[in-house]
């Protein structure tokens, strides 16, 4: 195994994601994702001198529509398809209130 | 020990679009949970946003108003992070190259002037809403794709004064280019804070906490106010500041501990790759840029050079464009720019208060203030009158017409007011005495009979006039 990724980074990635690993899962997780960015290093491989930086492969450009507002009415259809639902509301389990600053 | 101050400003401003930023559902308030949401809002598999062109406009618009340079070759990113009232697991947000960089404002802090830098500006989606009960918590994905911009000041502010007029100056000019209400109580402007204080000299900023529950300017200026003594005092006592987020407490003014933060937020960004670049280009530009209206600066600049009105008047006619345009519009109907502006600032504001209205939501026009104004000036009525006209004119009645319904005209001939001081004078002799005695309250009184014969409605300064060449013959 080359150590690309260590076993605390997987688990460091797995609290992002709200996901609880056991030691097992950790043990067999960790040489997967070594793996997988072995794969990816071979990008690296690639002569990139004097090409420009890229944020996106496809080769649009300027792709906006006009700010008209289209209510498509689907919000009853989408809430039968939440796993609960109360008053028009989502229902979740309670969460602690740590939300985000955007 | 003497210490200086670091602040930084973070000011969320929700734009006034009429659809969100990824999606066509409509941004508009009251609307019942989850009623202007669809499939895009919801983060369905297989949907693709599009980015709404209204939303880059007013990053630009925004961009220009704060003396931004726009970036031309923008594009999106994802901000990764999981929590309910972000269906996606993902932020569409601007990290690497946001939409404006480098620009300022310039505040006033006791007649001092200063340029606060801005490092950055981007366009963003704003999240949902959770409202938590005891076992459950409940989803609204209404305000999910709402458009956002956010404002990252640079590290210049260095008191808390001057953060309160940073963020006066910005919601100025924001207001002024109509793309946001800007305002704190609807949640159309929030503002997260942070600060760090070092002793003099020192080279290394100081470890910053995070002030959370901010909800207006003054309570900004008074968290950060007891923020700045407390961490003074931690490092007095030889202790060490820790990095953490702190809420305000609006009862106390005291600052408590929320949570500790570890480390740096682990957000993964990368570019957006559902969403294609944006090239903006010098012509768009333009036309925004002349498109905009005058900003309050220069606005006051006119105002106080050309208009003679005091710093204080002009600041207070900026408050917003609303206002300001009203004002202009009534001396450009040649009423007393002094006159417009104290009715403005007085009876105008008293009303707006009482009624908790915006200017724009009442019957009040340019026209009739003027139309008031002038008769004011003209000497058709008193200021005591124009109490009764400015009544009338919050109904929307036409001045001069309500004047002539009403008999309020003013007395203001001298042949007419003569006859009637005369009959006063000789039916008060001792006030005549009183005055050669040199009691001058003795004309206070024989003016108040003369109004009194006059029901009102003399001119008190043609009956000064007149009374007084009468008593020193």
């Amino acid at each position: 195994m080359a150590n690309r990724i260590n076993r605390e980074q997987v688990q460091h990635v797995a609290g992002l994601a709200k996901l609880e690993f056991t030691d097992a899962e950790l043990d067999a997780f960790t040489p997967q994702l070594d793996d997988i960015i072995g794969m990816f290093e071979t990008l690296s491989e690639v002569d990139t001198d004097g090409v420009d930086v890229t944020s996106n492969v496809s080769d649009q450009l300027n792709v906006m529509r006009e700010d008209v507002a289209d209510n498509w009415g689907q919000s009853a259809a989408l809430l039968k398809n939440a796993p609960d639902a109360a008053r028009g509301f989502i229902k979740v389990p309670a969460i602690i209130d740590e939300s985000e600053d955007n | 020990m003497n210490f200086e101050t670091t602040i930084g400003l973070e000011v969320h401003i929700e734009l006034k679009t009429h659809s969100k930023i990824f999606s066509p559902s409509p941004v508009a308030y009251g609307a019942d949970p989850n009623a202007n949401t669809n499939v895009i809002d919801w983060g369905y598999p297989g949907v693709l946003p599009t980015t709404n062109k209204g939303v880059v406009a007013d990053g630009i618009i925004a961009a220009l108003a704060l003396h931004a340079t726009v970036e031309k070759h923008t594009h999106f990113d994802r901000k990764n992070y999981f929590y309910p009232d972000n269906p996606k697991a993902y932020q569409i947000t601007q990290s690497d190259k946001p939409i404006g960089h480098d620009g300022w404002v310039e505040i006033d802090v006791d007649g001092v002037k200063k340029k606060i830098g801005i490092a950055e500006m981007h366009i963003e989606e704003d999240a949902g809403k959770n409202t938590h009960e005891r076992d459950y918590s409940y989803v609204d994905l209404n305000r999910q794709g709402t458009p956002l911009i956010e404002i990252v000041s640079k590290p210049d502010i260095a008191s808390p004064a001057e953060a309160y007029a940073y963020l006066e100056a910005l919601r100025q000019r924001i207001q002024f280019t109509g793309i946001s209400d800007v305002k704190m109580e609807e949640g159309s402007m929030r503002v997260d804070v942070n600060i760090s204080v070092r002793p003099v000299g020192q080279e290394k900023f100081g470890t910053k906490t995070e002030l959370k529950n901010l909800n207006s300017f003054n309570y900004v200026q008074r968290g950060l106010e007891y923020e700045e003594q407390r961490q003074q005092q931690v490092l007095m006592s030889g202790g060490a500041v820790q990095q953490e987020t702190r809420r305000f407490d609006e009862k106390t003014g005291e600052t408590i501990l929320m949570r500790v933060k570890a480390g740096a937020d682990d957000y993964r960004y990368f570019p957006e790759p559902d969403l294609p670049a944006l090239n903006i280009s010098d012509d768009w530009i333009k036309e925004l840029g002349d498109a905009m209206p005058e900003m309050p600066t220069k606005r006051r600049e006119r105002y106080v050079n050309d208009l003679g009105l005091t710093d204080y008047d002009a600041m207070v006619i900026t408050q917003t464009k609303e206002m300001s345009d009203f004002f202009d519009a009534t001396v450009a109907l040649k009423a007393d720019p002094k006159m417009a502006a104290n009715y403005l600032q007085g009876d105008v504001n008293a009303y707006l208060n009482e009624k908790q209205v915006d200017l724009q939501a009442t019957k009040l026009t340019p026209a009739n203030l003027a139309g008031m104004i002038n008769l004011i000036s003209d000497g058709t009525i008193s200021s005591k009158m124009a109490k009764k006209v400015f009544k009338a004119i919050t109904d929307g009645e036409e001045p001069k017409a309500y004047v002539e319904a009403h008999g309020l005209v003013q007395l203001s001939d001298p042949a007419k007011l003569q006859p009637i001081i005369d009959d006063v004078l000789s039916a008060n002799p001792q006030s005549i005495e009183d005055f050669n005695n040199g009691k001058k309250r003795a004309v206070g009184f024989l003016v108040g009979q003369i109004m009194k014969q006059t029901h009102g409605q003399a001119n008190p300064q043609v009956v000064n006039k007149l009374l007084m060449t009468a008593l020193q013959q």
